[in-house]
């Protein structure tokens, strides 16, 4: 929770962001993101972003689906309650594994909607900084934070450089606050004036 | 696209490995036809035509999977296989040769009367017998011969008409409104390869086939099954064949994203073949009904056992656990050593799948098995890369090239 100095470049054109981002990132600044209107096609790895780990998350938490099921139910029905189902022994392998597969896949789902949830930092009345309304529209918005390095002024003339149709230097909250928008109240009200 | 290289040539390798092949295989199933297939016991006789049927049906149906590939890739407006597509053109050239020979191996067991195979055919038996009278109206030898004769036929001539259909995008660069004709004919095309498969591979094929063989027992997920069986093992055979040609130094716009679509399909199928699997044994298993335990007894109890687990470990565990990772999927000695692998334990399955209903007291795989495997694969390498070397290995006007050029997983 901390007000930072970011300067943002907005671009509206597929084609002009990808050399842009490289021009920026040889120049030695770091990207903290590039906010799109749809998913591009190539741009995590333009911007040197790390794989995702969600799938080994995914994995462990199928895991843990599996070995519940595997325990719950085989302790239920050949220690705590055992039963005689059709004659079948209590150790009823090829019956479990519908309900272990089910249980996998519900851990693993609901686990991995959770994590992605908690990465995206993204929740009912979770609000985060919006650097340029028009991002989930039409404008294609990089967004680099300043360090004691470096010079504003410049990074903005050379986003300028690169294509950027709009430049703009703000100071705006860094993480996610719980609550509502300054703004909302105005955005409200001109809607029910409309 | 000035360094590509259009024309594919036959090493020399291969080819003496393709004859080599062939002559010790052919060697072997000419012995095992003379000792075995013509001999006075029906044990020995059904021991050569049953293995030489699981093979020639295993190879006719997984060489058809490839030009199932094609055209379910076609129907889907799939680009991405564009790059590759001459190489399961190739392998599907195939279908009208192993094709002939099931017809000739299975109109032999037929009009020869081997009533140890195919216990319906036995006039008698089914004369005495209820369960078998009521199927006669499926299970008899006409209707039998007519569908085997329309199934590889169709399947040739559907197959034949979308390889033609490919041989347009050769020749001339076509404009936007040829393109969309072209797109639309195609589609057409793989529309009636697919409604026949759909009739034949997916459904009527292995009832006839392979589980009439257990001519009381039946299941409704044997034909999936099979497909399951054949497909999976046809995308490997897909994967070996691209490795290989590129590896040789051709398909230069084939990459590790193509390789890593390929494997998936390798991954996901090899779990939907589980899934039928297990649905097949467990509903079996459950309900416990005599009828249909029959079919599992001596496989999960007798001499069947370690082969009958062992096509578990081959075609489940092992594609499971080492294709999940991603950087599995994209190298290409893993992906290649996995579709060697799922191809052999598909070729398993078929064997247990028939031999284990035909030889109940003693499990058969030898030298003859692994004989008449060899004389296929030889055919197979021969004809794939004679079929490859015949015409050029990128469709290099085809619409969708592009789009399967800068192809990303």
């Amino acid at each position: 929770m901390a007000q930072k100095k970011f300067v943002v470049g907005c671009f509206d054109d597929e084609k002009v962001l990808f050399p842009a981002v490289k021009q920026v990132r040889t120049a030695g600044y770091k990207i903290q993101d590039v906010y799109t209107p749809f998913p591009v096609h190539g741009l995590d790895h333009a911007l040197g972003m790390r794989e995702t780990s969600l799938h080994t998350a995914g994995f462990i938490y199928g895991i843990t689906g599996t070995t519940t099921a595997i325990s719950c139910i085989s302790w239920i029905f050949t220690k705590d309650w055992p039963l005689n189902i059709g004659g079948k022994p209590h150790f009823a392998l090829p019956a479990w594994i519908p309900i272990i597969f089910e249980l996998t896949v519900l851990f693993a789902a609901v686990g991995m909607v959770m994590t992605f949830l908690w990465l995206c930092q993204m929740a009912p009345g979770v609000k985060k900084h919006h650097f340029h309304k028009r991002a989930t529209n039409d404008l294609f918005v990089m967004v680099i934070e300043c360090t004691e390095k470096t010079n504003a002024e410049d990074l903005k003339a050379l986003l300028a450089a690169n294509g950027a149709v709009e430049t703009d230097i703000q100071v705006a909250e860094d993480g996610w606050w719980f609550g509502t928008y300054d703004n909302d109240n105005e955005v409200l009200y001109k809607q029910v004036a409309h | 696209m000035a360094s590509i290289k259009e024309q594919f040539e036959i090493p020399g390798k291969l080819k003496t490995w393709a004859y080599a092949l062939m002559g010790i295989g052919g060697a072997a199933l000419l012995y095992g036809m003379v000792t075995k297939g013509f001999s006075k016991d029906e044990h020995e006789q059904v021991h050569f035509w049953g293995t030489l049927m699981y093979n020639t049906i295993f190879w006719t149906l997984v060489t058809n999977a490839a030009m199932f590939f094609l055209c379910f890739s076609t129907m889907a407006q799939a680009a991405w296989i564009q790059s590759f597509r001459r190489i399961a053109e190739a392998i599907s050239t195939l279908v009208p040769v192993f094709g002939a020979i099931t017809f000739a191996v299975l109109l032999y067991v037929v009009l020869g009367h081997k009533h140890h195979i195919y216990h319906w055919l036995d006039a008698e038996a089914v004369a005495k017998d209820p369960i078998l009278r009521g199927k006669t109206g499926f299970l008899n030898p006409t209707f039998f011969i007519i569908w085997t004769t329309l199934a590889i036929v169709l399947w040739s001539y559907f197959g034949y008409r979308m390889r033609q259909i490919s041989r347009e995008a050769d020749e001339n660069p076509m404009d936007k409104e040829t393109a969309t004709k072209f797109n639309i004919r195609s589609m057409t095309r793989s529309g009636f390869f697919l409604v026949w498969f759909g009739l034949t591979v997916a459904s009527t094929v292995p009832w006839l086939w392979l589980m009439s063989i257990d001519a009381h027992w039946y299941s409704t997920m044997y034909s999936w099954y099979t497909f399951a069986s054949s497909f999976v093992a046809g995308m490997a055979l897909i994967a070996l064949w691209v490795i290989y040609v590129k590896n040789k130094g051709y398909l230069e716009l084939t990459n590790q994203e193509h390789i890593h679509d390929i494997a998936k399909f390798m991954f996901a199928f090899s779990i939907f073949w589980t899934y039928l699997w297990f649905s097949q044994y467990m509903l079996i298993w459950y309900a416990n009904i005599p009828e249909e335990t029959v079919y599992f007894k001596h496989r999960v109890q007798g001499p069947y056992k370690p082969i009958f687990f062992l096509n578990l470990v081959i075609n489940f565990l092992a594609p499971l656990i080492i294709l999940m990772k991603r950087s599995a999927k994209r190298n290409f000695t893993l992906v290649a050593f996995m579709a060697v692998l799922i191809l052999f334990g598909h070729w398993i399955d078929f064997y247990q799948m028939v031999m284990g209903s035909l030889m109940k007291e003693h499990v058969t795989l030898g030298w003859l098995d692994f004989g008449i495997l060899g004389f296929f694969v030889g055919v197979l390498i021969l004809m794939v890369a004679r079929s490859l070397a015949s015409k050029p290995l990128i469709a290099k006007n085809h619409p969708f090239l592009k789009e399967s050029i800068i192809h990303q997983v």
